[in-house]
């Protein structure tokens, strides 16, 4: 039997012999472990004194980058933010800034 | 005691798929491999086997099912033929990196264009390099036997790819041959229970399968592909042999015939082996030392059995059923050579297109080429890279 608790913490450092056959992924809800943050070319940040937590920016993410916990938004997960900018364009107290600064 | 029979390559395979009873069967019909999936939906609607058969509306939708029922842990078939085949060969792939030993009936056929329903092996040769393992028969009689060797093959859990088991279109497919069944209850202690070691319908494991591979895996996983089909080699004989004690019936990578103290050799894949040996035993009684080598499996390539069976060979000639449009010959012609380089290199080589679109190969066409090899062994020369066999120029 293949030792499946290796297999789930595969790295780049592995040998193909320690690979699982096929790719195959023995857990689930691993997505989040792929860091796609440095796909991103322009950052966008919060002006939190304009913030007025009405949370239309948290459902528009399509990346669920803007996690809400307690019934307010926090700061943007940029480990995954692809800057796509949605946020920004749906944020109606222009509390969120996107294409101001150069990352 | 073994059944004697008279049947098509089509029925042939058929029964061996009734005897089998896979968990699913996802098909659509092409010439001339319909037959097979015809039969099989007969069977189940007869009570024979209890198969899921799934009619799809494509062949990319055909392996696309395969692919999903393996991956849940079904026993998967499909039968194919030459378009069909082009129309899946993105989902070969996909099969193949998987790992998923899905058994695939290939009726070879021409691909279009010119559009042709009759022989050749374009269909499967163009898929040659898709991971997936190749087995071809010489009639009716090793298309049966090939088929349950074929899933075996694969299965072993040591290679866990994908098989093609190959017929030849009409000429196999269609005429009718006395053979020899096994019983039913032989083929089920041969075939075991399928168990696959990791399967998505395993409610005591989480498994995503076929993730998306980055460029730091892609090649690692390349590897244990290639790895897998080099452990067939091993998997292909250990179950032949398994095969010939159930059975008496020999198989091997290649078949040699009359090779002993052959100077003339043929080397050629299928139907055409068994006018080829024709065409030995003629040139034998003319005394002429004549010998042919029958290419049984192309994936894994058998080249070390080739250029072993050609030790004390004068010329030989390396037939293949396609053209490849590389302007320097077939697919068996290049495997061969390489396999050759450094090895032989006193044997004169020539590469012969033959029988392509269904076009009659007969005895003395074969003949012909074994001529063509006297001449080289007179002249000492190997002629230009390749030709066709019996054009019209």
């Amino acid at each position: 039997m293949t030792d499946q608790n290796k297999m789930k913490n595969i790295t780049i450092e592995n040998k193909w012999q320690d690979l699982t056959p096929g790719g195959m992924i023995f857990a689930s809800g691993n997505s989040v472990e792929f860091k796609t943050g440095d796909w991103r070319t322009i950052t966008p940040k919060m002006v939190w004194d304009k913030c007025k937590q009405c949370l239309l920016c948290a459902p528009m993410c399509p990346d669920s980058s803007i996690p809400v916990k307690d019934g307010k938004r926090l700061e943007f997960d940029y480990d995954h933010c692809k800057g796509c900018g949605i946020c920004a364009k749906v944020c109606p107290f222009d509390a969120i800034v996107f294409g101001g600064e150069e990352e | 005691m073994a059944i004697q029979d008279r049947l098509s390559g089509n029925e042939a395979v058929s029964i061996a798929i009734k005897q089998i009873n896979p968990d699913v069967m996802p098909a659509f019909p092409i010439t001339p491999s319909t037959e097979i999936p015809q039969f099989i939906s007969q069977f189940i609607a007869n009570g024979e086997m209890d198969t899921v058969f799934v009619p799809v509306e494509s062949e990319h939708s055909a392996m696309s099912a395969c692919i999903g029922s393996q991956s849940a842990g079904g026993r998967t078939v499909t039968a194919t033929s030459s378009c069909g085949l082009a129309l899946m060969f993105e989902m070969l792939y996909v099969a193949a990196s998987n790992r998923l030993p899905i058994t695939m009936a290939v009726v070879n056929r021409a691909l279009s264009g010119p559009i042709n329903i009759n022989n050749d092996h374009s269909d499967s040769m163009g898929a040659r390099d898709s991971g997936w393992l190749q087995i071809y028969a010489e009639n009716a009689q090793e298309a049966y036997d090939n088929f349950f060797q074929c899933m075996k093959i694969g299965e072993h859990p040591s290679v866990q790819l994908p098989v093609m088991c190959c017929q030849d279109g009409f000429i196999t497919s269609h005429a009718v041959e006395r053979m020899e069944l096994i019983e039913t209850e032989k083929v089920k202690a041969f075939m075991g229970e399928y168990k696959p070691e990791h399967y998505l319908l395993n409610p005591d494991q989480t498994l995503a399968v076929g993730p998306y591979d980055i460029p730091q895996y892609y090649m690692e996983h390349k590897k244990a592909q290639a790895v897998a089909m080099e452990n067939a080699r091993a998997a292909i004989l250990e179950v032949a042999k398994e095969f010939e004690a159930m059975t008496g019936r020999k198989y091997g990578m290649i078949e040699e015939y009359c090779m002993e103290d052959a100077e003339l050799a043929m080397i050629i894949i299928g139907s055409s082996a068994g006018t080829a040996k024709e065409a030995c035993d003629e040139l034998r009684a003319a005394g002429v030392k004549a010998g042919v080598i029958k290419v049984r499996v192309f994936r894994p390539f058998p080249a070390e059995e080739i250029v072993a069976a050609l030790k004390g060979v004068k010329a030989v000639a390396i037939m293949d059923k396609t053209e490849s449009f590389s302007a320097n010959g077939g697919p068996m012609g290049a495997e061969v050579k390489a396999a050759m380089f450094g090895k032989l290199g006193d044997v004169l080589v020539t590469n012969y297109i033959y029988g392509i679109g269904g076009r009659d190969v007969k005895v003395d066409d074969l003949k012909s080429v074994y001529d063509k090899l006297a001449e080289m062994v007179k002249t000492g020369k190997s002629p230009e890279h390749y030709q066709y066999l019996a054009l019209r120029d």
